[in-house]
């Protein structure tokens, strides 16, 4: 069966319940069936603005994290002067103190560094804005920077904010905040890119992984590229630009010439096609289906897709609301080859669980430890190049983990303690109001229907409705804790 | 083979591919299964019968050793170096240990071996050399140490010592990029002990097994009860296109891939659990480490298609008080080798154990002045089993030539992790570190 390949919005009536579920799955983290229908009312432009233009719903009520600037901060120049002394004399005693000191504030920058994380898990739980979320994950997944190496959880922090701030607005806004990002300089070592030595680090990324993708690009470009950003650094928390270091000769970067800093390297970068398509397969990929980083090997049809959404990108400057307004609205976006199609990031399966079911978020830890396990820690992606998505996140380790997650928010059975029945502290039936056949068989399906979608097939949900007639079809809270246990466990939950 | 840049184009090995080769064995049995859509109960025989037949012990290539183990035993915390492999005869070492230095009388000599000795506690280890079965490169580590616990640690993990910022740059492992590479991977290559997967252990695709107790590797909701662990079995039994028969699902279809990964980590779950079940041959000492070599000589007696364990011990970080917690660290540590190796001895298996013990850096050379040491760099690394060369190995780093009062590395460690690599298990060793390292000599002759 062909997908439809139209970005031409679907009907007005075709936005049905179905395709509103749909939409808060893949472009939100789920919602609750109440949710589902007060985005179906709103019928399909109102919908799609609610989720993709969502400035002006009021997110005061989220968490706030204040973190100490200078758990890290510089030596003062009496303690530089004395270490420096120390050293001269090999006054080990000193220089112990001085080593001693350097691992109880990189302890300290640690454990700011769990709370952030735990503080933005927090706000992907709770907000009122999904789409914010999701969105400022995938920059933080695109122009990726790992605490591991970046050793400084409050730079970390303003990176998030910066993606934050242009989550919904302009790729071009983000690319030219990423080359004065202090997370982003200290990551990729341009505080080392000098006049005399440069460093090629971020000038390659910036190409590869952030803008152009392979073979856009040549070699000389990027030496080029890194003679441009020399002197683009860090002073403490903030970026600084030392024009000593700055290579103020002219470059040639991709056949133009001039005496280019960092910033008119950008612009360069961002007048060619190349990342006009590059941004719309990263968007692609997030939101539609697991087509993977590399344009060329893109299948003929969602190429189709990604070459108008990048037309449109290209046209608007980067402006990122009408091209996500267009696709979520699209006949592609809505197909049913597309639909229920797509393997869940860990972020989305947790988060997805605690909305759409709404069940208790238990204890941190264990919410921690099995982000970790499933492979998705924020703020620690693998590499420069991101998460790797898509079937990466399943095999035989993480789909036991991924099923135990869903079990223990449902039903309140730690994976790794004994069994304690009576536990859940959670009842379904909250989810059941808008429901008048209250039946086992059509609590059944409705559940079915909500947590996996109405695409299910008839035979795969045999087993869940001859589970109910076993248990007398009762719909009792205990009975649908299981039910929901199960549904959960389904191989079609791992997809949206 | 899974080289490709899309994740999404990395598959379980195809089910119906030709040949029972012990590593696909697995994926062979599951092919019948999903192909007959049957019950739960001839799963569990398929995998009894399967395991049991040791004819099944194939190679996938003529010339390779494909039951090759590799066991990775990470000693965190940065183990004491210095008061492990002791340089007793020089006096530099008592002057710089004045209450920690062990006697000379106390150290445990080696055969051929001047100057430099064994910490009582190891023993056990003693005993493994002279029986040719144990040896210990000296001053293993990396240019531009570094002194965190989690850089350092990363550090080994990755292969990448990381020379711009002299930190861990996170990143893929040594293991899980080797891994990557595999032909036919099974989806049980890898397993760790522990909560959480080590980074080392982390590819592109390939991701270990990873449990604190066997029993937790499995799902969970069983536990609710007998009728929900039916229904869970069920489920994944009907065959995805049941709706549409006559259309395949093909390959490119993720529900396909995602029930066939249940399927494989269900007949996971059972070999490893069952594995478990069984009795130890001999008598094992009572410590966190020995516990967790018990459970990997188990899988390996078990035959699991497992080609890399991971265990860890803590507890090395010993900034205060050192004398009586290394004392036991050491003990610990080396009657749990020993008690490994005679099981696996009395398992017949042996011969086709290979173990590597490290710890992120060594310790200064100066004492401290809680009775302890603070962080240093290089430091000896175990190696065992049949085919390694036994013995203390290479040259113990000077006393006096120090960089800030740490011992200087003479052997990458990368150049172990080559050995053991392309070596013992035929990996491809430059794809996993990046580059290629001289080899360290770890291994007998005859065994590369």
């Amino acid at each position: 069966m062909a997908v439809n390949t139209s970005l031409s919005p679907i009907a007005e009536n075709r936005f049905d319940l179905a395709a509103a579920r749909h939409l808060l799955w893949r472009v939100g983290y789920a919602g609750a069936p109440a949710e589902v229908r007060e985005l179906q009312t709103m019928g399909r432009d109102r919908a799609v603005g609610r989720l993709v233009d969502y400035g002006k719903i009021d997110d005061g009520a989220l968490p706030t994290l204040d973190l100490d600037p200078d758990v890290l901060r510089k030596l003062t120049d009496e303690e530089r002067q004395r270490y420096r002394q120390a050293r001269q004399n090999g006054d080990q005693d000193v220089l112990d103190e001085q080593r001693r000191m350097n691992l109880k504030n990189r302890g300290e920058d640690r454990k700011m560094m769990g709370r952030l994380r735990q503080w933005w898990i927090e706000r992907i739980l709770a907000t009122p804005r999904p789409a914010e979320e999701r969105l400022t994950l995938l920059w933080h997944g695109h122009f990726a920077s790992s605490h591991r190496s970046v050793r400084d959880a409050y730079l970390m922090q303003q990176q998030n904010h910066l993606f934050r701030r242009h989550a919904n607005r302009s790729f071009a806004d983000l690319a030219r905040g990423i080359v004065r990002d202090p997370a982003m300089i200290k990551y990729l070592n341009n505080d080392r890119n000098f006049k005399r030595k440069p460093n090629e680090n971020l000038a390659r990324e910036l190409m590869e992984l952030f803008t152009l993708g392979v073979g856009n690009y040549t070699e000389r470009d990027i030496k080029e590229g890194a003679r441009a950003l020399t002197g683009y650094t860090l002073d403490d928390n903030d970026f600084a630009f030392r024009k000593g270091q700055h290579d103020n000769e002219p470059k040639t970067i991709l056949g133009k010439t001039g005496n280019y800093d960092g910033d008119a390297f950008v612009e360069i970068l961002l007048k060619k096609d190349a990342c006009a398509k590059f941004v719309a397969l990263k968007i692609y990929d997030t939101f539609v289906a697991d087509v993977g980083d590399v344009y060329d090997a893109v299948p003929r049809g969602p190429r189709k897709i990604i070459d108008g959404l990048a037309k449109r990108l290209y046209r608007n400057g980067y402006q990122l609301k009408p091209v996500l307004t267009e696709l979520f609205k699209s006949q592609h976006f809505h197909d049913p080859g597309i639909v229920g199609q797509k393997i869940k990031s860990p972020t989305q399966l947790l988060a997805g669980t605690v909305r759409g079911l709404a069940t208790p978020t238990r204890s941190k830890t264990a919410m921690a430890s099995s982000m970790a396990s499933m492979g998705q820690v924020l703020f620690e992606p693998p590499t420069v190049d991101g998460w790797s998505g898509g079937r990466a996140w399943i095999n035989t380790s993480t789909l036991f983990v991924r099923q135990n997650l869903t079990t223990y928010l449902i039903s309140g059975q730690h994976p790794a303690k004994a069994f304690r029945p009576g536990q859940t502290e959670y009842d379904p039936r909250v989810l059941l109001a808008g429901l008048e056949d209250k039946s086992a068989d059509a609590v059944t399906d409705y559940l079915i229907d909500h947590a996996v979608g109405p695409h299910v097939s008839a035979p795969r949900r045999a087993p869940l409705h001859r589970f109910m007639t076993d248990r007398g079809d009762d719909t009792s809270n205990e009975n649908l804790v299981a039910l929901l246990s199960l549904i959960t466990a389904m191989p079609e939950y791992q997809l949206c | 083979m899974c080289e490709s840049y899309h994740p999404q184009s990395c598959d379980t090995p195809d089910p119906t591919a030709a040949g029972f080769t012990r590593r696909r064995f697995m994926g062979h049995g599951l092919g019948l299964i999903s192909a007959a859509a049957t019950v739960p109960a001839f799963l569990m025989r398929a995998g009894d019968a399967l395991a049991a037949d040791t004819t099944m012990r194939l190679s996938s290539k003529p010339g390779v050793p494909d039951d090759r183990v590799l066991v990775v035993v990470q000693l965190s915390g940065g183990n004491d170096g210095l008061n492990t492999v002791i340089p007793f005869g020089n006096n530099l070492y008592y002057k710089n240990r004045p209450s920690l230095g062990i006697k000379e009388d106390q150290v445990l000599t080696i055969d051929g071996v001047d100057g430099v000795g064994l910490h009582p506690a190891l023993a056990p280890i003693r005993e493994m050399m002279d029986a040719g079965l144990a040896g210990v490169v000296q001053g293993v580590g990396y240019p531009n140490p570094n002194r965190s616990h989690f850089a350092s640690m990363d550090i080994w993990h990755t292969a990448n010592a990381g020379s711009e910022n002299g930190g861990g740059q996170g990143g893929r492992g040594w293991i899980g990029s080797a891994l990557d590479h595999l032909d036919s991977p099974t989806g049980l290559d890898c397993l760790s002990i522990g909560n959480d997967a080590p980074l080392a252990t982390l590819g592109h695709t390939s991701r270990p097994v990873s449990f604190e107790k066997a029993q937790l590797f499995r799902w969970a909701g069983r536990d609710l009860d007998q009728a929900v662990s039916k229904t869970y079995d069920q489920v994944q039994h009907v065959p995805v296109n049941a709706d549409h028969p006559l259309e395949d699902p093909g390959h490119d279809d993720p529900l396909a891939f995602i029930n066939r990964t249940a399927l494989d980590a269900q007949v996971a779950s059972q070999r490893v659990r069952k594995a478990v079940w069984l009795k130890s041959e001999t008598k094992w000492p009572k410590n966190g480490l020995a516990n967790q070599l018990q459970m990997v000589a188990k899988m390996i007696r078990a035959e699991l298609p497992t080609r890399v364990y991971y265990v860890a011990m803590g507890g090395f970080d010993t900034h205060a008080n050192q004398a009586n917690n290394h004392q036991r660290l050491m003990q610990q540590f080396a009657q749990s080798m020993k008690a490994f190796y005679d099981e696996l001895e009395a398992s017949g298996q042996r011969s086709r154990v290979v173990s590597m013990a490290f710890s992120e850096f060594g310790r200064r050379v100066r004492q401290n002045a809680s009775g302890g040491t603070d962080h240093g760099c290089a430091g000896p690394t175990f190696v065992f089993g049949d085919h390694v060369n036994a013995g203390i190995l290479g040259k113990h780093p000077s006393l006096d030539k120090l960089q800030s009062g740490d011992l200087i590395h003479s052997v990458d460690f990368r150049s172990l992790y080559t050995d053991l690599l392309e070596g013992w298990m035929k990996l491809d060793a430059k794809a996993a570190l990046g580059r290629r390292f001289p080899s360290a000599g770890i291994l007998r002759g005859a065994a590369v």
